[in-house]
């Protein structure tokens, strides 16, 4: 079967960040003032734990972003190959069961009845409103009455034999890397790593890469036989949902900055560096922004879009190209509405550098003025907007699912928690009340907002001057 | 007067930081008598901040922890009692007064309530008691109308009254002992001549102790009765005022004095203290001074000196006075004085900068469109010349605008209007690219050796950046290479091109800020105060550096300064400044020696002298510098100037030439 790569909009901006993210790394590794706080966020134990939560996401994210089109059985003699409307990611194929195990209509975490009572024809062709048996979870059993709770019990044994393996594996070769990169033998080092004796704090990070794995691990055995956060209206696994708006939450919080940042620091350092009319323009542009409403701003430009979108389907080979766009625009006015807070604060600071001495040293110097604004003020607000960056994001996650829920955040067919939780408003109010929903894009996007919020104290702990010690 | 008010033994305050314990007070003892005036004296971070902060038990907590010793206060231990009673002692029997007037006044309460406050406190005074009493108090500390002064805020005084103000304070709990934590630090020579003359008429009136914490051997002279030389964490030296200042006995005494520049100094370099102070985390075995003393021999390294007593009340912390040690010490090899290089043979005479009428006009703009509602006259009609490999010294108060001719000279701040003729081309014409191709010529020093380099460039990036804006010095190797002889020209090592700005000392900074400024070879370099952040000892070095490099180089320099010594020492050319104007300019002798200016002798006899013997009549000068928004009319000077006449109210002066280099605005110069 051939497949034919996708490349959406947010995916190529998503592996863009990652890359820079990358060399950012390598590069501040040879800048001491850069290793210094850094170093500080690495040796902090909250810092790394929350950081490796971040990093399981980002993973599912980008595994997420890897999209194709498999290619339809050809019919015809002439060789040419059609490929199917459907855009598929990397994750659907891992996930590839949940993915196609649909039901009917709602059913409970764990169900292998469904939720709501059917008339359905008997053997004996006689008719009976019973709770029909799930499509596919319990499917394997044949008295779930009896059988449901030890058939859990044993492949939550199974997978956690899975987990432990897997996870014994993972760190036996980082505690190798570790010990070769020290210098020391293996079992010293696991020593060391055992009593706490190292700089980083590596027995906290195995701690929570065990919880993640046996987690994980315990996820995707069980979600082969049952549905484990239940099914939603139209029977889709709402696991699955939950972890596919994993891409959407994460490509908010992240490409919102990317748009904002050329903006917020251009517009800042040029204001607070160059004063003048450039400073009278900026201030003006951002205090008139500032004073309209943003919702409403993002309200009638996703509107606006949504009006573009509708009229010229010919642009849009997929759905998933559609609902994209639509993701990228939403970004881009969240970027547009938010950018002048940091473009205040950026302004404040390269006011005040521009009359530290240096700048004064180097205008004596005759360097021209972008030379000074690059490698003087640059360097030294960069840690302005480290901050900014890693405190905004966990804020433009959950303004997603409160745009969503208001109807004007990301494609109605795309998933997020914010879809999730515009469509558990009717749920909750149904009775017997479907709750599962609402849950899972809670507990979702909870870790997700509290891994960043904690890993942006680190950071903003590292590289804050005024809480350095 | 005999009886001992405080009493200090083996005190010790150590602080935990994560480099290990650093032992900022490490074993001190002292008396301080009823009435008299003990002085301690030492350089930044020996520890002599942190031992009034012990005696006044205001140790940081919880980094900082008295470890051991007492503090008697007549005869009460102060380190036994408990939080409480302390709040008693501190401002009722010990008071304190700080460095910055301008931080220690809280800017949202009048001056009357933060003095009530005390009052309140420490006297139960209110109301009208309270106020009588304010009122009574501002005066004695010689605030004038004190009736109109005492519902002002803070930000309404200018920097002088605002100490006098935090005297007052000190003095609301009538207290046995103030502590004077360098009280003059941040003042003018004319105002600090103000203030202590303050404090010695109110130790006299009220017969207070007063420890007086300074790093100034003039301040010491002028005020204390008794002197205690700090060095790393321990007092090396005490003795009385007359015996310290006869003959210092600690190696380190007499450097501090031998590294004083003075003008008899000028021809040779100045004594200099090697090296810097040894980090107080490191655990010492044996003298702290060992590693900077001209004196030492294996003993100092190994064996910890004790004091040793030379006279009655003078005492010393050094092996050279004892006897038996002493005696084992080879005898020293003659030591070659430092002979300055020879001055280059450059044609003295060639004006190289040639400023007429110089005029920095800043604006100020009210109102929703920014209207122009006034001026800051900083810089009004300033004319100067210097000659090629000469130094024109630029002398003058704080916000005389100094700095503002500086920058206006190597338009850093346009002028508003004059001319600064470089080599014959008026530099105020040049714009954009031919003006950025010019500043090859003249260069800046910084007072401020801290903020002058980006922390987040390397040593090598910082000085290579001239050269690169300019296009000098050939391709990366060869500017590297430059780079690596620089530093070496200003006594660093080649190495420390890969390291940063912090990890170097004020010393050191300042020597990578001169290498920077001669990376591109200047003509002319402006030197705005640079040595005035840093010690007595450091300041020697780089005061040699300049002279040694001028003499090598045929550089020119105009040196702004407020230090008069340092003038002496460096100076051919004086130019005296008063509100945007200079009021004399001559030779270095003329005006030193012979000043015709009021305002010139004035600022001359304020500054202090350690020579005890030259008893010299202080000019006093009245009140403040005053605004150059709205500066007086006539001659600027008339209102402090003691000896004005009507016609100084309504014309200024114009200058007069008393010889053909000396000149001076004023009407009566010539008597």
């Amino acid at each position: 079967m051939n497949i034919l790569p996708v490349f959406l909009w947010t995916d190529i901006l998503i592996f863009i960040m990652v890359a820079v993210v990358l060399a950012g790394g390598i590069y501040a590794r040879n800048k001491a003032h850069l290793r210094a706080p850094w170093g500080q966020v690495v040796r902090s134990r909250m810092g790394m734990a929350s950081l490796i939560v971040l990093v399981t996401y980002i993973t599912i994210g980008v595994i997420d972003s890897v999209h194709f089109r498999e290619s339809l059985p050809t019919e015809n003699s002439s060789g040419e190959v059609y490929y199917s409307g459907e855009v598929l990611s990397l994750l659907d194929v891992l996930m590839g069961s949940v993915r196609e195990q649909q039901e009917k209509t709602y059913s409970a975490p764990f169900a292998a009845y469904a939720y709501a009572k059917e008339t359905v024809e008997l053997d004996d062709g006689s008719q009976a409103r019973i709770y029909p048996r799930l499509l596919y979870g319990g499917a394997h059993l044949d008295d779930p009455a009896s059988e449901l709770g030890d058939d859990v019990l044993r492949l939550s044994l199974i997978a956690l034999l899975y987990g432990v393996a897997s996870w014994a594996l993972i760190s036996a070769v980082v505690v190798a890397l570790i010990a070769w990169r020290r210098g020391a033998s293996i079992s010293r080092t696991a020593g060391a790593i055992l009593k706490g004796q190292l700089e980083i704090p590596w027995r906290v990070m195995f701690i929570t890469l065990a919880i993640i794995v046996l987690l994980i691990s315990w996820c995707m055995v069980l979600a082969g036989y049952y549905h484990i956060l239940g099914t939603d209206k139209v029977g889709q696994d709402v696991f699955y949902q939950a972890v596919k708006s994993i891409r959407t939450g994460l490509a908010i919080g992240t490409l919102t900055t990317l748009v904002m940042l050329p903006f917020a620091v251009m517009l800042g350092v040029a204001a607070g560096y160059l004063r003048g009319w450039v400073d009278d323009v900026v201030q003006y542009l951002y205090t008139t922004l500032n004073s309209i409403p943003g919702v409403l701003l993002i309200a009638a430009a996703v509107l606006m879009l949504q009006v573009y979108i509708s009229t010229h389907p010919e642009l849009f080979e997929t759905d998933a190209a559609r609902a994209d766009l639509r993701l990228l625009f939403l970004c881009i006015i969240l970027g547009v509405t938010s950018w002048t807070g940091l473009c205040r604060m950026l302004r404040g600071e390269a006011m005040k550098l521009r009359e530290m001495d240096y700048i004064e040293a180097a205008t004596a110097f005759g360097v021209s003025r972008f030379k000074i604004i690059t490698r003087h003020i640059m360097p030294n607000v960069m840690h302005i907007i480290m901050i900014a960056v890693v405190l905004d994001f966990s804020g433009l996650v959950l303004a997603e699912a409160v745009l969503s829920y208001v109807g004007v955040g990301v494609d109605p067919t795309m998933f997020s928690w914010g879809n999730m939780i515009n469509g558990a408003r009717l749920e909750m109010a149904r009775e017997p009340m479907v709750w599962w929903s609402l849950l899972a894009a809670f507990i979702f996007m909870f870790v997700l907002v509290l891994a960043a919020n904690l890993f942006s104290d680190a950071v903003r702990d590292a590289f804050d001057p005024r809480l350095r010690k | 007067m005999t009886e001992t008010l405080l009493s200090v033994r083996d005190l010790k305050t150590w602080f935990s930081t994560g480099g290990g314990t650093v032992r900022a007070v490490d074993g001190i003892s002292f008396d301080i008598k009823r009435g008299e005036t003990f002085a301690l004296l030492g350089e930044s971070g020996c520890g002599k901040s942190m031992t009034s902060l012990s005696v006044m038990q205001l140790v940081p907590q919880p980094a900082g922890e008295i470890v051991s010793g007492q503090v008697l206060l007549q005869g009460e231990d102060l380190l036994q009692l408990p939080e409480a009673a302390m709040r008693d002692i501190r401002g009722d029997r010990i008071a304190m007064i700080f460095q910055e007037p301008m931080t220690s006044l809280n800017p949202v309460l009048t001056v009357g309530q933060q003095i009530g406050e005390s009052l309140k406190q420490h006297k139960g005074l209110k109301g009208a008691a309270a106020r009588a009493r304010i009122l009574e108090l501002l005066d004695a500390v010689g605030i004038p109308a004190p009736q109109s002064r005492i519902d002002e805020y803070p930000h309404q005084l200018s920097g002088g009254m605002k100490q006098r103000v935090m005297i007052a304070i000190a003095l609301a709990g009538e207290p046995d002992l103030l502590i004077a934590d360098e009280p003059t630090t941040a003042l003018d020579v004319t105002i600090q001549a103000q203030v202590l003359v303050l404090l010695r008429e109110l130790q006299r009136k009220t017969g207070m102790s007063i420890m007086l914490i300074t790093h100034d051997l003039g301040v010491v002279a002028e005020m204390a009765d008794r002197v205690a030389v700090m060095y790393a964490g321990q007092i090396v030296e005490e003795a009385s005022r007359a015996q310290f200042f006869a003959e210092p006995a600690h190696p380190y005494s007499r450097k501090l004095f031998e590294s004083l520049p003075s003008m008899e100094k000028r021809d040779r370099a100045l004594d200099i203290i090697r090296g810097s102070v040894p980090s107080l985390a490191t655990e010492f075995k044996g003298c702290r001074f060992e590693n900077r003393c001209d004196f030492a021999w294996p003993p100092c390294r190994d064996v910890i000196p004790q004091w040793h007593r030379c006279a009655e009340g003078h005492g010393v912390r050094c092996h050279l006075m004892d006897e038996a040690l002493a005696a084992t010490r080879p005898n020293d090899v003659a030591q070659e004085a430092d002979e300055l290089v020879a001055p280059r043979s450059v044609a003295v005479g060639n004006e190289l900068l040639v400023v007429n009428d110089l005029k920095v006009h800043f604006p100020i703009r009210k109102g929703l469109l920014k209207r122009v509602a006034g001026h800051v006259y900083a810089v009004d009609g300033v004319s100067l010349k210097i000659k090629q490999g000469q130094t024109l010294a630029l002398v003058g108060e704080s916000g005389c605008g100094k700095t503002t001719v500086g920058k206006g000279i190597i338009q850093l701040t346009r002028p508003t209007a004059g001319e600064v003729l470089f080599e014959g081309d008026d530099l105020n014409a040049l714009r954009g690219e031919r003006l950025r191709r010019r500043r090859k010529d003249f260069q800046l020093i910084f007072q401020d050796p801290f903020s002058s380099m980006n922390p987040r460039m390397m040593i090598g990036d910082i000085i290579e950046e001239g050269m690169v804006a300019q296009g000098v010095g050939g391709h990366r190797a060869q500017r590297r290479a430059r780079v690596a002889q620089l530093l070496a020209h200003v006594g660093l090592a080649a190495e420390m091109l890969d390291r940063y700005p912090h990890e170097f000392s004020g010393g050191q900074r300042q020597r990578i800020c001169i290498a920077r400024a001669l990376a591109v070879d200047p003509k002319l370099i402006v030197c705005d105060e640079p040595t005035s952040a840093l010690d007595v000892s450091v300041q020697a070095q780089i005061l040699n550096l300049l002279k040694e490099l001028q003499n090598e180089l045929g550089l020119s320099y105009l040196f702004i300064t407020h230090n008069i010594s340092v003038v002496a020492y460096l100076a051919h050319e004086v130019a005296v400044m008063y509100l945007g104007r200079i009021v004399e300019r001559g030779t270095i002798g003329e005006v030193l020696d012979h000043p015709r200016h009021p305002y010139t002798q004035a600022l001359l006899s304020a500054v202090p002298t350690i020579d005890p013997a030259s008893q010299q009549e202080i000019v006093h000068l009245e009140g403040d510098l005053p605004s150059p928004i709205n500066p007086p009319g006539g001659c600027h000077f008339h209102p402090r100037c003691p000896a004005a006449q009507p016609v100084c109210k309504t014309d200024y002066p114009a200058p007069l030439a008393v010889t053909h280099t000396h000149r001076v605005s004023c009407h009566f110069a010539q008597t």
